[in-house]
């Protein structure tokens, strides 16, 4: 008996093995590398040995000392891994802008053996306490910088932790306005999604077939194509627009893209088969005799909707909506062609960190800032809409 | 199914799989790397299509939108998937800084002396000079704008504006507009209080102000009248002319120019023919070629004397023209772009 309880336990183990893995290879995996590499520092501390030492009692505020400059150049001298050289002087000049020039001059000055044993002959900047804060900054091999700058937070120099100064920053704004937008998208979602559903799941034959096709082709469509296409719908001398200045209807056209109208007319489209599926699987499966046996009890028609239909696929809409909120928080291109400089998302910053400037450190930590909001928001629904509904039987 | 069969069956699946990954891969042809659009276009032409004739090989094309960190990743990640790519001038010398780009072979291309200086590097050879200026359409305005300070006067050219998204280029503008000379440009650009003088004049379009980030849109934005005029690449609008037939107009007076370059990525499969691809690409007669099919400026100096005038009077290195222009200070951007990017954000954001 148990031995062959044991084997049917190998077996459902076997099963999801393929599923075990494809989370850890895919999900776990990545997810830790993003949280490394959001704290460690250690780029700088690697190459700077010597540098490290003589650094360690220098005030922060006198000019560098002889030692310094020294233990600096051995450091440079000794470090023959181009792309670990690279890494130290991107991590530099984001914290010292101007670091790069100074680095490259200062690189092909030590290659030569005549060149020392004062750096300040080199390039005069280095006199300035600045780029030498900026390496004493780097010498602790984690940080909590970059979960600090991701909300526009950062250490003052006796160690607290205190807000940027105004102007210099807008990841916390730009957070706000990335939940905001998604919660928008979801609201209209709900709006047209129900009825669409209600609608389909009502229906039958041909009807059906063409209202769900309706629902399912943009889904099939690339993402780029159908944003283009709202493009050409919304702009000013756009079909919209057009339509209504020849109707009479409006005088001057309405600003319709580039704005957060746009934003949430695009999205809402794109994002629509996500709320549109969940619900009608659900109305599906809520028997056809419950309304009707409702209404024969005397209840009016939309009493008998809100007492028992919509408590009844409230949990399509619930799984519907973390659908749609969830993808959301994640746009980037549709908010980049067709929304304003005000409509940015989170993710267009994070894409400027990973491609444009390799600051893999500020990308991951505004990557699990996001995700540890989208969890704590998740954790809230969750509890506001009562567990059962989403982890039900679906 | 028995569990027996179905582990054995799993024992088959894992060994063909393991066979699979451990059969060499066919090995890659060249892949080269552009920009997309019009000026891809181009190069298929006078570039890749004689060289793969000529070769008797195979070349693969791929495009994208520039971004030091796609490009540091791919050569991270081991082997890259891209062998020639064309980049932007920070991006050549970032990455020649970190090396993540191979050297070149300078006897395979030629004597340095034949080529501009900004084409001319360690780790890459200049693939072409672009102009990014103030254009509009003429025959929406007949007198139309001439320089950046028309571009913020509302008054005389009431209507949107367009910018490309981002500081590079747009601080330029800004300055240029609000009196400050060329040759002073990029020292006061150096001061913060220069900075904050930019920003102030962006202010001064207030909504007015649109932005975009791919080439293709500002072209766009023109032809639909959404925008009165737009910051463009000079070789786009050119090109949309003699293509669709538009009158648009290429503002040369503040220009920007920059110059791109072709780079081997560190552990390229394909080193050699990428670097037979470069020597082909830096000849004379297929780069006068690629002035007749797009107006970008050439690397080799002998091409460009071999230019016709109708042709080179359009080309952002044409004396005339390169006496209007602004270099693009390479060094600002390497230093000051990640912290600019971040205001700029922030100041977008609180607009």
């Amino acid at each position: 008996m148990t031995a062959r309880l044991w084997n049917r336990k190998t077996r459902a183990a076997l099963l999801i093995l393929p599923l075990a893995l494809f989370i850890g290879i895919f999900f776990v995996w990545p997810l830790g590398i993003m949280v490394k590499q959001s704290v460690l520092d250690d780029a700088v501390l690697h190459l700077l040995p010597r540098t490290t030492e003589a650094i360690a009692g220098w005030d922060r505020t006198a000019p560098p000392t002889e030692a310094m400059q020294a233990a600096l150049i051995a450091d440079l001298r000794a470090a023959d891994d181009e792309k670990a050289v690279g890494d130290m002087v991107r991590r530099l000049n984001s914290a010292q802008s101007g670091y790069r020039t100074l680095m490259t001059k200062t690189l092909s000055a030590v290659a030569k053996p005549e060149t020392g044993p004062l750096l300040t002959d080199v390039d005069k900047r280095w006199a300035q306490p600045a780029f030498w804060i900026a390496i004493a900054d780097a010498l602790e091999p984690m940080t909590d910088r970059y979960l600090l700058a991701a909300v526009d937070l950062e250490r003052n120099k006796a160690g607290e932790i205190a807000g940027l100064p105004d102007g210099a920053s807008a990841n916390r704004t730009i957070f706000i306005r990335t939940f905001w937008i998604a919660a928008v998208v979801t609201f209209f979602c709900v709006l047209i999604g129900y009825p669409y559903a209600l609608l389909t799941a009502a229906s039958t034959g041909i009807t059906r077939t063409i209202l769900l096709t309706a629902v399912l082709l943009p889904l099939w469509t690339s993402l780029l194509v159908r944003t283009a296409a709202w493009f050409i719908l919304l702009q000013e001398q756009g079909l919209i627009n057009g339509f209504l200045l020849s109707m009479g209807a409006i005088s001057s056209p309405l600003p319709l893209i580039f704005n957060r109208t746009g934003v949430v007319i695009a999205m809402t489209h794109v994002l629509l088969p996500l709320m549109v599926l969940p619900i009608y699987s659900v109305l599906l499966t809520i028997p056809t005799n419950l309304m009707p046996a409702a209404t024969s009890l005397g209840a009016h028609p939309l009493r008998a909707f809100l007492h028992v239909l919509l408590p009844l696929s409230l949990r399509g809409v619930i799984s519907g909506a973390l659908l749609v909120f969830m993808t959301a928080v994640g746009y980037y291109i549709t908010p980049a062609l067709v929304g304003g400089a005000g409509d940015q998302m989170i993710s267009s910053v994070i894409a400027f960190y990973s491609t444009q400037t390799a600051n893999w450190s500020m990308a991951s930590a505004l990557g699990i800032v996001l995700l540890v909001i989208t969890l704590i928001l998740y954790v809230v629904y969750v509890q506001l809409s009562g567990r059962t509904s989403v982890n039900g039987r679906m | 199914m028995t569990t027996k069969y179905a582990l054995r069956r799993l024992g088959f699946v894992s060994a063909a799989v393991v066979a699979i990954a451990t059969t060499p891969a066919l090995a890659r042809d060249l892949t080269i790397v552009g920009w997309g659009g019009a000026t891809q276009d181009a190069q298929r032409e006078a570039y890749f299509k004689p060289f793969a004739e000529k070769e008797g090989t195979k070349v693969l094309e791929d495009s994208w939108d520039g971004g030091y960190g796609v490009l540091q990743s791919k050569v991270s990640a081991g082997t890259p998937n891209w062998d020639l790519v064309q980049v932007e001038a920070e991006e050549l010398v970032l990455g020649c800084a970190d090396g993540i780009y191979e050297k070149l072979d300078w006897e395979q291309i030629g004597p340095k002396e034949d080529f501009l200086d900004e084409s001319v590097s360690d780790c890459g050879v200049g693939a072409l000079t672009s102009s990014t200026g103030l254009a509009y359409d003429s025959e929406k305005w007949p007198d139309g704008p001439k320089s950046w300070a028309d571009f913020w006067d509302l008054k005389k050219y009431p209507g949107k504006r367009a910018l490309r998204k981002g500081p590079k280029y747009t601080i330029e503008f800004a300055l240029l507009a609000d009196g400050v000379k060329r040759e002073e440009l990029y020292e006061v650009m150096s001061t913060p209080e220069g900075i904050d003088r930019a920003f102030k004049k962006l202010e001064e379009l207030g909504p007015n102000l649109i932005w975009w980030e791919a080439g293709a849109q500002p072209i766009q934005l023109l032809a639909s009248g959404e925008v009165a005029m737009t910051a463009s690449y000079n070789g786009r609008i050119a090109n949309v002319n003699k293509k669709e037939g538009k009158k648009f107009v290429f503002v040369w007076p503040g220009n920007v120019t920059a110059t791109d370059s072709w780079v081997i990525l560190k552990g390229s499969e394909n080193k050699a023919a990428a670097m037979k691809a470069i020597a082909f690409m830096s000849q004379p007669e297929p780069e006068v070629k690629m002035a007749e099919l797009i107006t970008y400026g050439l690397p080799s100096k002998k091409a460009a004397a071999m230019v016709p005038a109708e042709i080179s009077k359009d080309l952002p290195t044409d004396p005339k023209n390169l006496a209007e222009a602004v270099p693009l200070n390479i060094e600002f951007w390497i230093d000051n772009n990640e912290s600019l990017t971040k205001r700029f954000n922030a100041w977008l954001a609180a607009r």
